[in-house]
């Protein structure tokens, strides 16, 4: 695999001289209680066809009625990803026969989707790229099969869950790419609450369709469809491996077939579903049990008003009015709740800064290590705002904040009572500064020499000397004043 | 009281004065179709159950509890609706022994208001049909001369009217479906706006084009059933949320104003003599009842059959899809599963469980909607259907009602006519145009041909004016000539 | 016309199994059927949106609220074969 790329002109990388060309489409479970045309419950942990009533298993005569949340989430996301919505929007029936589709179709929608033309901006380092979105669709999702050799089993819980079909433009040139780009579309609809994003559970699958062409060459390349891909690392892998098979192929004299094929993460290749014989005929038409969908412009103007800030806005704030570095804002921008625990500790403290440090370093730490969510952190947001607080005052000094700040992730106290209990508080008080100043200085009389001699270099000794006669308490600033009015005397 | 002449109003009244039970009503009726069904083959299934609930509604009643407008009436239901606990077969093998945990909202809304379900009505095969021959549990004959059809596809709700096996009975109508066996029976038959009354629970054929309706004695029970069937259901999305008229209450005779239209496409027909001397003299009633006759125009009406066997057939064969041997319903007998492919499950399956004329519409449909052939049929359809609409729409500005034969002729003998697909599809020319333009139609009873065939007159109204429509069949109903030439009511030969 | 292969195709399409002789049948009145139907292709639609519903119905939309009419056994009452609580069929893959 040649990993040192060279890049062509628009900056895409170039694979033995060829450059890929991909489009995702994600599907996006949407978060609703009930799914989106009849009133089963959707939750992922149920028994084995729970979920299920005579409208979501195509029972004789059941109809589909359009859940009004799924429309919603579907809005805001296509909002959020600076679609046009359509005012009339249109479910269609795709027909074909599979154990696993109730009715012998799926509904969705074909040639009037809700959501049209948007895009997303990724970040690739220092670089940014904006990927086209060519639509955004509603569809229900079919069940799931359970395949046991001699026969297959089948469990509706699944069929009949809201799912966002959003399509990117084949815009992207680099593994690294797709896997930012769907990254970024988790980032959108975690912001926007409309799904949990959770990729193994499946409420946020990647289909890839990759195809290679030569350095210069017009037309695309046949491509290929890579399914199943549960995690961003998958999708980057998969399309990494893909890329180089289909430059063997080419390379080999041979062509490429348009199929689908699935990733095996154990042995890292991907491999070919049966290719269908014939060409499918999904005989799509408007699904007469459903009206279109109708939205005016004042309904789509409210969804509108009741967007969150996205991550990019929000990237660009945190630099702009709180002073945080690109780095900084990136990393607290990623995931809403970490930007919402941010946001809450920095206007509690008003030292947007400190907030930042501590979260990066000493909190993402500990939540890592312990695999806790930032909304369950022990230490809530109030209680990492008073810390902030009582360092700035100079109740304690920023090293003895580090032991507070490990006893209240322990304890889930409050810094106050720590430093209370523990008796840590910073020691500011001149007089008993002085008192443990002049000991040391008469303790050691060589040194005291040395830096009245010019060495000043000791005065690094002094300090040590006079934090570890204090436990660490005494206040630094006061310490180094006086030690030098004491020197220099 | 004599119950197989009286009024739903009338037994409703004596059942909540408790001069007569739900269960003596109930077991007159078993009794009646116990005893007659078997000249007619009207029902597919009987309720077993349906004395207990009778006695339910005997009891609720001795116990002051309210009890809807239908209180103790014997029902007969089309078996495309399903029932709750009770066979529904859509008069299909591959549904042969399907029992719904759930009740269509027309059965739902008809148990609330106090009617007993006696059992479900023979049907074509998925209502794919207009004789009652394609059903897989047999033919239904025609009450009036078992030789004949009772038309369809609710023939065996039509015939259990006429019989009086029941007191009313519930069919669909998707292209004449409850209007041709009404007219070939001698009966009431409604079909309601499109949106009028909720679809769900009604194994679809045509979800653009299906609607339930009351097929009854008179036009009274049919405006009471109406109005305890229609209104919207958060159950079908494509019900109106309009409120529903007290149809009863606000039925008129008075044709005074009126304005009946007579479309002149009509008369290029080639009409059975008897069904012209009928229609005409339909025409002189109303006149003489100061109604005004105008002449109107729907040069699409021409178009009707085309069009709706396209648009019907493309969406059948979407919505039989589902008929597939894995959730319910009919699989073929496989010795093994671990050997088959999936292919040869699903059709064998279903070639074994459809019969001839619903698999011949699923191929017509899935041919209209493959690629290729989807704008030449199914789209161009769709797009005449909207012109259709629109030629409807302004003929509605100039007249209340169109008067029209229901049929070209009385009811055919079986057999007579199945065996040419387009011959057969050629019948419904007066009946599809109304299901395409979504509006209401009904079929009253007037006269009879000189065999004896009874024969109707049809009334198709504007959207959701259904009761202007009936309020004209209630005037046609009382100079209808239903007589013999000795003045007494005529009754079928099965009564 | 419709020929008997071009019929096999529709019936794979559909799902449904037809015997040569059944075939030929279809063939020929499918053929005939569309051959009298071809005369919607006539009237001009230049333009025309298609219709789907025909009389006016308001948009309708439902809560987002779950619940379940019915018990899994009631969903699985009617199933021509089960595996515990699922569906059974030929394998698949």
């Amino acid at each position: 695999m040649s990993t040192n790329l060279q890049t062509n002109n628009v900056g895409a990388p170039i694979y033995r001289g060829f450059e890929a060309v991909i489009g995702i489409e994600v599907h996006v479970q949407l978060k609703t209680k009930s799914k989106i045309f009849s009133t089963d419950a959707t939750n992922f942990d149920a028994a084995d066809n729970e979920n299920t009533t005579p409208v979501s298993v195509g029972m004789p005569g059941t109809l589909p009625v359009l859940n009004r949340k799924a429309i919603e989430y579907a809005i805001k996301t296509g909002l959020a990803l600076g679609c046009e919505i359509r005012n009339r929007s249109v479910f269609s029936r795709k027909n074909y026969f599979y154990p696993d589709l109730p009715k012998g179709y799926q509904i969705s929608q074909y040639d009037k989707p809700i959501c049209e033309n948007g895009s997303v901006e990724i970040t690739l380092g220092e670089r940014k790229k904006k990927i086209s979105i060519t639509r955004a669709h509603l569809e229900e999702d079919a069940g799931k099969s359970i395949h046991l050799g001699d026969y297959t089993l089948i469990n509706y819980n699944r069929a009949g869950i809201p799912l966002l079909e959003i399509v990117s433009g084949p815009e992207m040139s680099s593994p690294q790419e797709a896997a930012e780009y769907a990254k970024t579309i988790r980032q959108i609809v975690r912001y926007l609450d409309v799904c949990d994003g959770n990729l193994e559970e499946g409420s946020l699958r990647c289909d890839c369709n990759v195809s290679v062409r030569r350095v210069g060459a017009e037309a695309l390349g046949t491509k290929v469809e890579l399914k199943n891909l549960n995690s961003f690392r998958f999708v980057e892998k998969a399309i990494e491996y893909e890329i180089d098979r289909q430059i063997d192929e080419i390379e080999s004299g041979r062509a490429i077939i348009q199929e689908t094929r699935l990733y095996d993460p154990d042995k890292n290749r991907t491999f070919s579903m049966r290719t269908k014989e014939n060409a499918q005929d999904y005989r799509y038409f408007p699904d007469p049990d459903l009206l279109p969908i109708f939205f005016d412009e004042s309904q789509i103007k409210e969804y509108r008003s009741l967007l969150p800030e996205l991550p990019s806005v929000r990237v660009k704030r945190f630099q702009a009015a709180l002073g945080l570095s690109e780095y900084d804002a990136q990393i607290l921008t990623a995931e809403k709740e970490v930007a919402d625990y941010f946001e809450a500790v920095s206007e509690k403290s008003g030292q947007p800064k400190t907030a930042a440090n501590w979260i990066t370093t000493d909190l993402m730490r500990e939540l890592n290590a312990a695999k806790i969510d930032i909304s369950k952190s022990p230490i809530t947001p109030q209680a990492l705002a008073e810390l902030i607080n009582l360092i700035e005052k100079g109740v304690i000094s920023g090293k003895i904040a580090k032991t507070v700040f490990a006893e209240m992730w322990k304890t889930q106290n409050s810094a106050d009572s720590i430093i209370q209990e523990n008796g840590l508080t910073q020691v500011s008080d001149t007089s008993v500064i002085e008192k443990i100043i002049d000991e040391i200085l008469a303790a050691n009389p060589s040194q005291v020499a040395e830096y009245r001699a010019g060495k000043t270099k000791v005065f690094g000794f002094f300090v040590g000397a006079v934090m570890k006669a204090s436990k660490g308490q005494a206040n630094p600033d006061t310490a180094n004043q006086i030690l030098k009015i004491k020197l220099e005397s | 009281m004599q119950l197989t002449e009286a009024s739903f109003k009338e037994v409703r009244d004596a059942v909540l004065k408790k001069e007569i039970s739900a269960v003596e009503i109930t077991k007159h009726f078993l009794t009646r179709s116990e005893k007659l069904n078997p000249q007619l083959n009207a029902y597919i299934t009987m309720n077993t159950e349906a004395l207990a609930e009778a006695q339910k509604i005997d009891q609720r009643i001795a116990q002051g509890e309210a009890v809807g407008p239908l209180a103790g009436i014997s029902f007969g239901i089309k078996d495309l609706l399903c029932t709750r606990g009770l066979k529904t077969t859509a008069g299909s093998k591959i549904l042969g022994n399907f029992i719904p945990p759930y009740d269509s909202t027309v059965v739902r809304r008809l148990k609330n208001a106090g009617a007993i379900v006696l059992g479900k009505m023979n049907l074509d095969e998925f209502a794919m049909g207009s004789s009652n021959e394609t059903s897989f549990f047999g033919k239904c004959h025609n009450p009036w001369n078992t030789n004949h059809v009772p038309g369809g596809s609710s023939g065996g709700s039509a015939a259990a009217q006429a019989s009086r096996l029941v007191m009313g009975t519930i069919g669909t109508d998707t292209g004449g479906s409850i209007r041709q066996p009404a007219s070939f029976c001698g009966v009431v038959g409604v079909k309601p706006t499109y949106g009028r009354i909720s679809r769900y629970g009604i194994v679809a054929y045509a979800s653009s084009l299906d609607q339930a309706g009351p097929i009854v004695s008179s036009i009274e029970d049919a405006a009471l059933t109406l109005e305890v069937i229609s209104g919207h259901d958060e159950n079908d999305s494509t019900t109106s949320q309009k409120t529903v008229p007290a149809f009863s209450k606000n039925l008129s005779r008075n044709m005074k104003g009126m304005k009946i239209g007579l479309l002149k496409e009509y008369k290029t027909g080639e009409l059975h003599f008897d069904i012209t001397k009928t229609f005409e003299r339909a025409i002189e009633e109303l006149k003489k009842a100061g109604a005004e006759i105008v002449e109107v125009s729907v040069p699409l009406t021409e178009f009707a059959v085309p069009m709706y066997y396209l648009i019907a057939a493309s969406e059948a064969s979407s919505n039989l899809a589902r008929y597939d041997g894995v959730k319910f319903g009919y699989r073929a007998d496989f010795k093994d599963l671990s050997s088959l492919s999936l292919d040869d499950f699903y059709s064998q399956t279903r070639g074994e469980g459809f019969g001839k004329e619903v698999k011949r519409r699923i191929m017509l449909g899935t041919y209209c909607l493959s690629s290729g052939y989807y704008d030449a049929y199914y789209n161009k359809a769709c797009q005449v259907r909207r012109l259709l609409r629109e030629q409807y729409l302004e003929v509605f500005k100039t007249c209340d009602a169109i008067l029209s034969p229901v049929t070209t002729s009385p009811a055919f003998k079986i057999g007579e006519r199945s065996s040419d697909a387009l011959k057969m599809y050629l019948n419904d020319i007066f009946t599809t145009a109304t299901n395409l333009a979504g509006l209401p139609g009904l079929s009253v009873p007037f006269g009879f041909s000189e065999q004896g065939l009874p024969i109707g007159i049809q009334l198709t109204g504007a959207h959701f004016e259904e009761q202007k429509i009936l309020n004209v069949a209630y005037a046609l109903e009382e100079c209808a000539q239903l007589t013999n030439a000795n003045g007494q009511k005529r009754i079928p030969d099965v009564y | 016309m419709i020929d008997p292969e071009a019929i096999q195709n529709i019936a794979k399409l559909a799902r449904l199994k037809v015997t040569a002789e059944e075939a030929a049948e279809l063939g020929e009145q499918l053929t005939k059927v569309l051959a009298h139907f071809q005369q919607i292709s006539q009237i001009d639609t230049a333009g025309v949106e298609p219709l789907v519903t025909p009389s006016d119905i308001d948009f309708y939309t439902r809560p987002d609220v779950a619940h379940n009419p019915n018990t899994t056994e009631e969903i699985l009452q009617n199933a021509p074969e089960k595996g515990g609580n699922l569906f059974k069929v030929p394998p698949v893959v």
